[in-house]
């Protein structure tokens, strides 16, 4: 077997468009992955559903499919995507009729089996706190991290374009590999490897230059046309990172280094469905001007158990912001902030107090500032969406109550939705498949 | 000098949890930077907004360590008040800690 590539053509759900149809046209890949699914993305598009069962998938995925479809059909490159969120079979759906209607004849399969509302018992401890799921509100999603095995089954169908709902992010790069390579699904040592190449490229341009770029020290030329990663793979695992000549961007040791470690918890074992892989291992080596290459990643058997995210009501956040200027514009800005506090005083649960640009990221003690401008923010949780407005309300009426010359006042409410995970035996999960032609 | 002369970092989140990595330019400043991001003195340093434990593992394969902190992110994302739910400026907050010379002027 020959070498695959694969490409990384979205790191979250507001991803841009445009560098994974780049990639799918000049990349000479063999897959285009498009991650596009955060914990909390899962929960709201649950919510959506429920109102309309046409609906649940990720509300770009027309357009993405709008220009990638004739792309991936003329250069023969399968799509493998988590942007099915909480409806992978309508996504599918979806995309067979556009596809109809574009005149492009392709097949389609939805891998589901991911939700597991039903299987959730009250009792269940959460991992975060170990306090039962009934300490918390009430429950709207629940979503079990499905892996390679789920994905499998639809890449041996054919099928040109996966939709899935909830995947584990590597394991949407790593299922091609083993798929393309016949690995054993319990050969542990390749299945970390190849998870490391999957978390390398499951957050796009963060490995290209992308959330890296820091003026002349951390240079990254072209940053406005940052390219999106590559994996070419081969049987044995290793692989080499690249990306489009003549995009912009990155890709050196320094960007590799820190996507590696990436909301990594524990190095020694980064836990998915299929493998509990080693980072500790990993070796990486600049071969070229933005090229690659990883190898030694290992690992251990995987877990019996699969991770799910249950998300609940949480209530709602109100938020109120408002800018001051000139000489003593952070005093002005603090005051404003007390006055709002006082005023909203017993009617909210939690109120919260920043000034951006001095204190809202971190307060660090005995730092003196004497910003130009300085921005209040008040947030405040509420169990009503009327409630929780009244920070708004109260920020912008400083406008007429409070200290001299606020300015660009803004209000928002937003509905919050928790998320907490549970452990469930993997034997209690079912993955399935439907395939849609067009 | 600061964390950032030498290094650079990249903050992510699961849950509740930041993790930070602190990774040097140059590779031969890993043992120097071990020594001085030691597990206490980033606890100090971050102790206005990280009150949970902080571990920190060692990746010489890389040359770079990894700093995990749990109970970090206020309840973290999806229903912190805070305007950064994610933790994602704190690479910034860890990049500004003061620390000693490599001895070797």
């Amino acid at each position: 077997m020959q070498k695959i590539r694969i490409g990384g053509g979205a790191g979250f759900s507001g991803d841009r468009l445009e560098p994974a149809v780049l990639l799918a046209r000049e990349g000479k890949l063999d897959y285009l992955v498009l991650e596009c699914l955060a914990e909390r993305t899962i929960a709201l598009a649950q919510q959506r559903k429920l109102q309309d069962p046409s609906t649940g998938f990720d509300p770009l995925l027309e357009r993405r499919m709008e220009s990638l479809l004739p792309v991936i059909k003329e250069h023969g490159v399968r799509l493998i995507s988590n942007f099915g969120a909480a409806n992978p079979v309508a996504a599918a759906r979806k995309i067979a009729e556009l596809a109809k209607r574009k005149g492009i004849s392709i097949t389609v399969a939805a891998v589901f089996g991911d939700d597991v509302l039903e299987q959730i018992d009250p009792a269940m401890p959460t991992m975060e706190t170990g306090r039962p799921l009934s300490d918390y509100g009430d429950i709207i999603s629940a979503n079990a991290y499905l892996g390679i095995d789920a994905l499998l089954p639809a890449l041996e169908s054919g099928a040109e374009v996966i939709v899935t709902g909830r995947v584990a992010d590597p394991s949407l790069f790593l299922a091609p590999m083993v798929h393309a390579f016949g690995w054993s699904v319990g050969d542990y040592a390749t299945l970390g490897q190849g998870t490391v190449i999957g978390h390398l490229l499951e957050c796009g341009a963060q490995i290209c230059g992308g959330y890296f770029m820091d003026g002349d020290r951390k240079a990254v030329p072209d940053p406005a046309r940052l390219g999106f990663p590559i994996a070419e793979v081969a049987a044995d695992g290793s692989a080499t990172i690249s990306k489009i000549a003549g995009t912009g961007g990155r890709i050196d040791l320094r960007t590799a280094k820190e996507q590696l470690l990436y909301e990594v918890v524990d190095p020694h074992a980064y836990l998915t469905p299929d493998v509990a892989a080693d980072f500790t291992t990993v070796h990486l080596q600049a071969d070229d001007t933005d090229i690659v290459s990883v190898y030694g990643g290992t690992g251990v058997e995987r877990p019996d158990t699969l991770k799910a995210s249950v998300g609940y009501r949480a209530g709602y956040r109100g938020e109120g912001e408002i800018s001051y200027a000139g000489p003593g514009a952070e005093s002005r800005a603090r005051l404003a902030g007390e006055i709002v506090a006082e005023r909203l005083q017993g009617e909210l649960d939690h109120v919260r107090v920043d000034i951006v640009g001095v204190d809202s990221v971190h307060l660090a003690a005995g730092q003196s500032t004497d910003p130009r401008e300085a921005r209040v923010r008040v947030s405040g949780s509420a169990t009503t969406r009327e409630i929780a407005a009244r920070v708004g309300e109260e920020v912008e009426a400083l406008y007429t109550n409070g200290p001299w010359g606020g300015g660009g006042a803004r209000k928002t409410v937003t509905q919050m939705v928790g998320i907490v995970s549970v452990l469930l035996d993997r034997k209690r999960i079912h993955p399935s498949l439907e395939i849609f032609r067009a | 000098m600061k964390l950032y002369d030498i290094a650079h970092s990249r903050a992510g989140d699961k849950g509740n949890t930041l993790t930070l990595s602190l990774i040097p330019f140059d590779s031969a400043d890993y043992e120097w930077i071990s020594r001085e991001a030691s597990v206490d003195r980033v606890a100090a340093h971050l102790s206005n907004s990280v009150h949970g434990e902080i571990r920190r593992y060692e990746m010489p394969n890389i040359h770079a360590l990894l700093f995990v902190c749990e109970g970090a992110l206020q309840g973290g994302v999806t229903t912190s008040l805070t305007a950064d739910t994610h933790g994602k400026c704190m690479s910034g907050v860890l990049l500004d800690m003061e620390i000693a010379g490599d001895g070797t002027g």
